[in-house]
């Protein structure tokens, strides 16, 4: 009995070890991914990079369009997705909230070239008649609104009922102690799930794919293509020419950025949370 | 004391991160006998029976110092391994926790099937002696393959016992075993529990002080991580030397 | 004055109520849209749709079948949970049951890390790195030895089923590992508990106890992983191949080959003809379809395990 007792043991340190191989395993591709985009990307950076055309071999378009599209995008699907996760958590106790919770939950896991192509139908066929920020900023939206809707609804939950009843017995009303007192309560929660949203959205590229299209030159107008980063990166990736391809890692590494910077404030504003 | 010594604390600390649980702790429990272990709620009870089978260190930020000797040998020493520990000295927990996925029969049979003891009457056999010993097998031996959780709440317990015993522990550590069950349930696993002192050494921790004068053979009293008082359960109930025993037994506070 | 404060608070319910609406909207539209747009393509070819394994958009001679998208999806999805789900598992048990705290924090943060990688940038470094890793050090040496074996026959080429595969269980790693991990801290501690204590050793205590405690919602963790590889895009685009047609059709790992979303993502745009454009829209709803049935049986066994924890654990 010893002996296999031993055994037991010897199988109960090889477990250990393969756990942890598998978390090395995991981690290399990380390390690797990080190691390439800053080897090939950071030669390519200088001011002409960022600042110029396509034509003159420059990101500047895609780094303006993918700030509109975030700014267009947060326009369209914060608002939206805070005034959900509100109704979720201040009125949800009923079918129709929860059939909306479940819905969110499963367009957070919609495949996202099929986001683009309802926004393609929709915006570019339908309401503008041709390739447009706006179409690009829909598409990123109906992934943006399911995010923002359930950070918030889970972060106005953390805030205490004695808040809202301190509120309601002031002689407040509900909207007003929603608005005025229990969405400032939950501040914190709300900006790290927008940033989330945003972080998110920044690196999309099958939406946008079919709405905007890509642009070498800067904003035209609603009605026209425009750039962004994650789409400079797909489609310089399909050049045969070296210096193209070396633009797509340099367009990867101002991406990754962007990200990595939004990631890092999602813990500066989670932690400070958590310290209150 | 004419009875041997079956475990002893020496200088035995212990922590959860920052907070210390048990405070210089020097305490020998005699073999085949049932002390018991009572004081205040967050005084230390639990945490001093869980250093003695090295539980303790399965909670994260836990920490220990000092030593505890099983038959002598000091369980904290680095040659030691703590799954032959915990096989020596089983436990027996707060809340009945029958394996959930698992038959009456295979809870029993849990420990002695990862050891590699083979299904068959061997296994049978020990199945059914200690569920006697349990003093569960005419409640269910019909039902041997129905989960364990399908029984009551005392009968669970009593099944955990079984589950206890079967893989032949010297020393049998119980953390208020009656505290979830009803006062019927409670006298069962009371009795029980004088039966099991005969092969086995018990300790059992309780808030109950009626339940450590009816169980127990000697008594320890714990307060606010330090050992009061250790001795005869009956001159600890009825002659108490330290005022602080005689103040928490007489319900002065608690 | 009492009566004005009801109506605003109403209102306000009604306008949230209403907004919160956007959710069902887009499912809808999503869902009015492929079947409308892919109406044209299925009253063409009925059911010969999903088994043809034809594009063809020549006038004329038009035939379109998705038989073998489905399968390149399938396949490199199933291939990624075989490499990402063990992957996984051992991360979420590390994690949970054997790293001390200061190791837990960092190792976690670097998964996290993980998921934040945008996917046209697995799909970079898949094109440029690991297409290389994978040709060199495991198809070259698979081919040359054991090339007798139909998955392993062909010219190894680096952009086929396999890479886009590999890409795909490092991409469903953070999602499975991260559920799992929440599923087995959901089991509560008195089964650890009453397991050591009859002499379990830790692996046996996560093997015989843990896992099978928590066995439901690590097949949902499972599950919403293959969603993941499912819906995956930009990745497996631009390491696949992207063959189209007869070719497409998957016989050897070493191949080219094509899934649902990367066949949209590369021929959407240039379709010349409605009908084309109609069986995208017609890939499009077949591909929506397997993900929501994928998300819906995951949601069911994920919440199940939640559930039993939020009674379990008082």
């Amino acid at each position: 009995m010893f002996s296999s007792y031993r055994f037991r043991k010897l199988k109960d340190k090889t477990i250990y070890v393969l756990c942890f191989l598998c978390v090395i395993i995991a981690v290399i591709p990380l390390a690797s991914i990080i190691f390439e985009v800053i080897a090939r990307g950071a030669p390519q950076l200088n001011l002409h990079f960022l600042t110029a055309n396509g034509l003159e071999g420059g990101i500047g378009p895609a780094m303006q369009g993918t700030l509109i599209l975030i700014g267009l995008t947060s326009l369209i699907g914060v608002p939206i997705g805070i005034m959900s996760g509100i109704y979720l958590a201040e009125f949800g106790d009923n079918k129709y909230a929860s059939a909306i919770r479940t819905i969110n939950d499963i367009l957070t896991e919609f495949p996202s070239i099929v986001v683009g192509i309802t926004a393609f139908s929709i915006v570019v066929v339908g309401v503008i008649g041709s390739f447009s920020p706006i179409a690009g900023a829909v598409a990123l939206s109906f992934i943006m609104i399911p995010i923002v809707a359930r950070t918030t609804e889970e972060s106005l939950k953390l805030v205490p009922t004695s808040v809202r009843e301190a509120a309601l017995a002031l002689g407040l009303h509900k909207w007003k102690t929603t608005l005025r007192v229990v969405l400032p309560a939950a501040g914190q929660g709300l900006i790290t799930g927008a940033l989330l949203a945003i972080a998110r959205i920044a690196g999309e590229t099958a939406p946008i794919l079919l709405t905007i299209l890509g642009n070498t030159y800067f904003f035209q107008g609603f009605n026209q293509p425009m750039d962004a980063l994650p789409l400079r990166v797909f489609l310089n990736s399909r050049q045969p020419s070296p210096t193209v391809q070396a633009q797509a890692w340099g367009a990867a590494l101002v991406l990754i950025l962007i990200v990595l910077v939004l990631n890092i404030c999602v813990r500066i504003v989670s932690r400070r949370r958590l310290r209150r | 004391m004419t009875a041997s010594e079956k475990i002893r604390t020496e200088k035995l600390n212990a922590w959860f991160g920052q907070k210390q649980a048990l405070k210089n702790i020097n305490i020998s429990f005699k073999a085949n006998v049932v002390t018991a272990i009572i004081g205040p709620s967050g005084c230390g009870k639990s945490t001093l029976i869980r250093t003695l089978n090295r539980m303790h260190e399965l909670v994260p930020e836990a920490k220990i110092s000092g030593k505890v000797f099983l038959d002598r040998k000091n369980i904290y020493d680095d040659d030691v391994d703590p799954v032959l520990i915990r096989r020596r000295v089983g436990m027996v927990f707060q809340k009945p926790n029958p394996f959930p996925t698992m038959s009456i029969y295979d809870n029993v049979a849990a420990g002695l099937k990862l050891m590699g003891v083979k299904k068959g009457p061997q296994l049978d056999e020990i199945v059914k002696r200690c569920l006697q010993q349990a003093g569960l097998w005419d409640e269910v031996k019909d039902d041997l393959k129905k989960p364990g959780t399908s029984l009551s709440g005392g009968q669970q317990q009593r099944l955990c016992i079984a589950r206890a015993l079967a893989v032949n522990p010297e020393v049998i550590l119980m953390d208020e075993p009656c505290s979830a069950l009803d006062p019927i349930a409670t006298a069962k696993i009371e009795s029980l529990i004088r039966d099991l002192a005969k092969d086995y050494t018990v300790v059992i921790v309780t808030h109950n002080m009626q339940q450590a004068s009816r169980v127990s053979d000697y008594t320890a009293f714990l307060y606010l991580g330090e050992l009061v008082e250790y001795g005869l359960t009956k001159d600890i109930f009825e002659n108490p030397k330290n005022e602080l025993t005689e103040k928490y037994i007489t319900g002065e506070f608690g | 004055m009492v009566r004005k404060s009801i109506t605003g608070d109403t209102a306000f319910k009604i306008a949230a109520g209403a907004l919160a609406a956007s959710a069902l909207i887009i499912l809808f539209a999503t869902l009015f849209v492929l079947s409308t747009g892919s109406t044209m393509v299925l009253q063409r070819f009925g059911l010969g749709f999903l088994t043809g394994i034809n594009w063809n958009p020549v006038e004329g001679r038009e035939s379109f079948g998705v038989l073998p998208y489905i399968l390149g999806t399938l396949i490199t999805s199933s291939i990624a949970l075989l490499i990402g789900v063990p992957l996984s598992l051992g991360i979420a048990i590390f994690l949970v049951e054997m790293s001390p705290k200061a190791i837990r924090v960092p190792v976690s943060y670097l998964i996290e890390l993980l998921a934040a990688v945008p996917s046209v940038i697995f799909g970079l470094w898949g094109l440029f790195v690991l297409r290389f890793w994978v040709l060199n050090y495991i198809e070259t040496p698979l081919n040359t030895n054991l090339g007798w074996i139909p998955v392993f026959s062909g010219t190894p080429f680096g952009l086929d089923l396999l890479t886009a595969s590999i890409i795909l269980a490092i991409m469903i790693i953070p999602t499975v590992a991260s559920v799992s991990r929440e599923v087995i801290s959901a089991v509560p501690n008195s089964i650890r508990e009453a397991a050591y204590g009859v002499g379990a050793t830790r692996w046996e205590v996560i093997r015989h106890w843990v896992l099978s405690y928590g066995r439901s919602g690590i097949v949902g963790a499972v599950i919403l992983g293959l969603g993941r590889a499912i819906g995956e895009t930009m990745a497996v685009t631009m390491v696949i191949g992207n063959a189209i047609g007869p070719n497409a059709m998957p016989a050897s790992l070493f191949q080219p080959g094509q899934t649902l979303p990367s066949l949209i993502a590369n021929g959407f745009l240039e379709a010349p003809t409605p009908l084309e454009k109609s069986a995208y829209m017609g890939a499009g709803l077949v591909l929506l379809l397997i993900s929501l049935l994928i998300n819906i049986i995951a949601r069911v066994m994920v919440t199940r395990v939640l559930k039993i924890k939020g009674g379990a654990v008082e």
